[in-house]
């Protein structure tokens, strides 16, 4: 049975607030990293082969490596809490639960990468996830964790919460930026990446939440306690959250590579209603889906990577033999039309037409053709824009009719649903 | 006119940042607690106070869905209508409100009491079905919940 970390203090009483937090051993490793160099602390985090937990898995100590030593420019740690990719629930769960372990994470990203000032974006509609941050940020500058020379150190840093206000684009990092800088959250151009020119045009390391929670555990227990926790190449101890038709849904802390079937069947409990299983997205909306025959994949960046799809995020949704997934594209690409910022055009006009075309095949309208007219704006928005999001659907909808073409030809010959 | 306390908080607010546009979001956030909603004079005042041009903040309003542009009931219902809520049964959840409500997706009842949204997910994928009211999240959904929910708030 593989031990919590990130979650081990979830279940304990008022475990957000900083006295829980200090029982369990907390901020030992701010204690711990403020004794190191920031060089020794980004080589602990290089060698821990943490690779980020938003969706990209760029290893943190590498990007942390980027940002400038001079002293003399200023630098900022930003937080992505802006949650946001659909089946994705796992950083709303630190952040109301155990908030301080977040903060110590990013005390300590901060005094590794020399920024005095840090945000954390969190989504707008996590409103008690933001006033568990503001009271714990509170807290710890009290308890001389945060603030003027943290625990006697030189060191000092300020944190403030940012939020959001309804947009998933602002999960994607540079707008992200452009929304702390008060401004419509359209992605920029890259380069300059941000660790170059990033908020308020200052060199910045944008990290995820879950990623942060990391690294005090790192710091206490040492890389080669996280390098060896699941596979060489993406180490570590992961998040998962399992929705849709499995009869446990939840959150699970389990070690990277964790294969997807004892995921959904050992904890999870398996699929509802004793229905039968059919398809599975494993790295929220974006990644593309599996089926029966995939689900011995372990769970980790390049295992997924292998099989076409993801681990995104690590939300894992579940679908049963009653899901139509033409229907179940619809859904998610109105969505991803719903969120796309307007900025560029493939995706702008490609998701206004995919949806179109998707809700007529869905209700009964779809032409013959139709199906290949899918997979051709695919192709016309694919790698044209700037951000990932157009690319994200075109993952998504390339998979669905990869793994099920025959229902959406179905759905066009037959004018209904096979299911 | 926004309240000299308001007026006071935006102000304070320009301190978490480099610049003062940046408190854009906060500002309007301050704005939608005081007014209920954005209006056009609220953004105005927001422009005036950070020292801005008016369309920087009215572009800014208009981007984001959580400021509401028109007036909402005093309960803002918004279900999420995403993948995982939508397995669950997120589409009778909002047909169940509907008809409790007598009214339709968008529409706010006559009393100004509820207003009922459709909205994307709101990261609560493992309680679903599910929905925010204010500020609060209503998880695991069933038809008899939902009738207790609003029946303490009516």
């Amino acid at each position: 049975m593989f031990e919590p970390v990130l979650l081990k203090n979830i279940n304990t009483p008022d475990s957000f607030t900083i006295d829980a937090y200090l029982k369990s051993g907390g901020y030992e490793g701010l204690k711990k990293a403020l004794e190191m160099s920031a060089d020794s602390i980004i080589q602990t985090v290089k060698d821990s082969g943490l690779r980020g937990r938003g969706g990209a898995g760029f290893p943190t100590g590498l990007k942390w490596s980027f940002i400038s030593k001079d002293p003399t420019i200023a630098k900022y740690l930003c937080c992505n809490a802006d949650e946001g990719e659909p089946g994705t629930f796992k950083d709303r769960v630190i952040i109301e639960k155990d908030p301080h372990q977040l903060i110590e994470g990013m005390a300590i990203a901060c005094y590794a990468i020399g920024a005095a000032n840090a945000y954390i974006y969190i989504r707008g509609e996590f409103v008690l996830g933001a006033q568990r941050l503001e009271d714990a940020i509170q807290e710890a500058t009290a308890k001389g964790c945060l603030g003027k020379n943290i625990l006697g150190s030189s060191f000092s840093l300020n944190m403030y919460v940012h939020r959001g206000a309804g947009a998933y684009i602002c999960g994607e990092e540079t707008a992200l930026l452009e929304s702390i800088e008060g401004r419509r959250a359209l992605p920029r151009v890259k380069p300059p990446f941000p660790a170059q020119v990033g908020l308020f045009g200052k060199p910045t390391v944008i990290n995820n939440v879950e990623t942060l929670a990391c690294v005090p555990h790192i710091i206490n227990n040492g890389a080669a306690w996280f390098a060896a926790i699941g596979p060489a190449k993406s180490p570590g101890t992961k998040l998962f959250g399992v929705s849709g038709h499995v009869n446990k849904p939840g959150l699970y802390e389990l070690p990277m590579g964790t294969p997807l079937r004892e995921i959904i069947y050992d904890y999870a409990g398996g699929i509802r209603g004793g229905r039968a299983f059919k398809a599975v997205i494993p790295g929220g909306v974006s990644a593309p889906m599996l089926i029966e025959k995939d689900l011995d994949t372990p769970m980790d960046f390049d295992s997924l990577a292998a099989k076409g799809t993801m681990l995104g995020s690590g939300a894992i949704v579940v679908m049963d033999d009653t899901v139509c997934i033409v229907k179940t594209a619809l859904r998610t690409h109105e969505f991803f039309h719903h969120e796309s910022c307007g900025k560029c055009t493939p995706c702008r006009e490609g998701l206004d037409w995919l949806v179109k075309v998707l809700r007529r095949i869905e209700g009964g309208e779809g032409k013959e053709g139709d199906v290949d007219l899918l997979l051709k704006l695919c192709v016309d928005i694919f790698g044209r824009t700037f951000c990932p999001l157009g690319d994200g659907a075109v993952m998504a909808l390339r998979g669905a009719i990869n793994c099920y073409r025959n229902e959406f030809e179905y759905h066009v010959n037959h004018k209904r649903c096979m299911v | 006119m926004l309240s000299e306390n308001a007026v006071k908080e935006i102000n304070e607010l320009t301190s978490k940042y480099a610049n003062r546009r940046s408190a854009v979001m906060p500002a309007l956030t301050v704005v939608q607690k005081e007014l209920g909603y954005i209006t056009e004079e609220g953004m105005r005042d927001v422009a005036r106070i950070l020292g801005i041009k008016p369309v920087l903040v009215f572009e800014v309003a208009t981007f984001y869905t959580m400021y509401n542009k028109k007036p909402v009931g005093k309960y803002h219902i918004q279900v999420c209508t995403n993948i995982a809520c939508s397995l669950l049964g997120a589409e009778h959840l909002m047909d169940f409100l509907s008809r409790k409500l007598g009214v339709k997706v968008k529409e706010t009842t006559s009393d100004k009491k509820f207003t009922l949204s459709a909205v994307e997910c709101l990261g609560s994928c493992g309680t679903a079905p599910m929905m925010q009211i204010n500020d609060n999240y209503y998880e695991n959904l069933t038809d008899a919940k939902v009738e207790e929910i609003l029946n303490n708030l009516r």
